[in-house]
């Protein structure tokens, strides 16, 4: 091994006997073109919705309850696609973002969610992962299109008026607390809380029996 | 002879109300075999600006837009507003004491099944006239009504 990439190092370092100085940079000027180009025309091309659609989970499933909402239908007609909100728009985020996605072609080979009924077993995993990202970039894909300083809320009804002063224009929430659930339907949201309470309570208990002798424990617990 | 009168008496008043439509009610007054043109659909009033109850027990009417709110099984839009935790960000009022009972008055910890899908109950409003006429009459008019005629009849 150590032997074969010496003798390789040695070949690279060797000027070349056959091959002309044009011959090499106009060849290697031309597939740079072609290698480039090649590799970011398939970039673009995986952050289509024609892409996005063109597997079953998300063409029967997310893309079906995106279609009446309000990011694919209105009355202006400009509407978002998949990536316009799942993939972030800068170059670097953008290819950490599909680095990530190579789980997801993955879970397309391996069928993760190649039923409904998978589907809606992985909803709230799926559905946290993406609350999760937004909340850590401050909700940045809202915030290609809809921004703080263009929003005029005198055109707003009074309640989003009093919501966004409250929350959004003093920075304290961003768009995905109050904003979820309105491009795709919710997940089983009973053990979720939906924005979270300014006063904090107490967790949600789980689901089925619990003995009084452990409620006990756990108030003792909660306690100050 | 009488008999022919009559009924063509009956004829005559017949296809006269129907000219006038009379048997219209809320039903466009285009013929069966005409294609009627579409009204618009009105806009729900979204003044964010609570409207008087009818009488004490009537459910209050829902003064915003309610389009896309996701009401079943797994979510419940209304209550990411209206729940006893989220009106101290939302300033919405909170769904009353009696959402919490089951049937029998019992106070649960949390909304009642029977009492979660609110808009079985609550609903928003258009900006139409009426299509019927309606004669409520509130009953503090009533009552208004009653005493005026008390003092009147002294």
């Amino acid at each position: 091994m150590l032997n074969f990439l010496k003798r390789l190092w040695f070949i690279i370092r060797q000027p070349a006997t056959h091959y002309s100085l044009g011959f090499l940079t106009m060849g290697g000027f031309i597939m740079g073109i072609i290698f480039w180009g090649g590799f970011n025309t398939a970039l673009e091309v995986t952050n289509t919705e024609a892409f996005c659609t063109s597997c079953h989970e998300m063409r029967d499933n997310v893309y079906q309850e995106l279609k009446p909402t309000i990011h694919y239908t209105n009355r202006s007609g400009v509407r978002a696609t998949c990536p316009d909100c799942h993939v972030p728009h800068d170059w670097t985020d953008k290819i950490a973002r599909k680095m990530q996605a190579s789980k997801e072609v993955w879970g397309k080979i391996f069928g993760t969610i190649n039923t409904r009924e998978k589907f809606l077993e992985k909803r709230l995993e799926l559905a946290q992962h993406e609350w999760a990202r937004l909340e850590a970039n401050d909700s940045l894909e809202c915030r290609n299109c809809h921004s703080a300083e263009s929003m005029d809320v005198t055109r707003q009804s009074k309640l989003a008026a009093e919501a966004h002063e409250r929350f959004l224009f003093t920075g304290e929430r961003t768009c995905i607390n109050c904003h979820k659930g309105i491009a795709h339907h919710l997940p089983d949201m009973s053990q979720q809380a939906f924005v979270e309470p300014l006063t904090p309570t107490t967790g949600h208990l789980e689901r089925g029996p619990v003995r009084l002798a452990e409620i006990e424990a756990y108030l003792q617990s909660a306690r100050p | 002879m009488k008999r022919i009168l009559l009924a063509a008496s009956l004829m005559l008043a017949g296809s006269l109300a129907l000219a006038e439509n009379q048997l219209g009610g809320i039903r466009p007054v285009t013929p069966l075999d005409e294609e009627s043109e579409a009204r618009q659909i009105p806009n729900v009033v979204n003044s964010d600006v609570r409207q008087v109850r009818n009488y004490p027990d009537q459910p209050p009417v829902i003064p915003h837009k309610i389009d896309n709110y996701q009401l079943d099984l797994n979510a419940n839009k209304c209550l990411t507003c209206h729940s006893r935790t989220a009106v101290e960000v939302s300033q919405a009022p909170m769904i009353s004491v009696t959402h919490f009972m089951d049937r029998e008055g019992q106070t649960l910890a949390s909304v009642s099944p029977r009492r979660y899908f609110c808009t079985q109950c609550h609903v928003v409003q258009h900006d139409v006239e009426p299509v019927v006429v309606n004669g409520f009459v509130d009953v503090d008019r009533v009552l208004d009504f009653m005493r005026g005629k008390k003092e009147g009849g002294q």
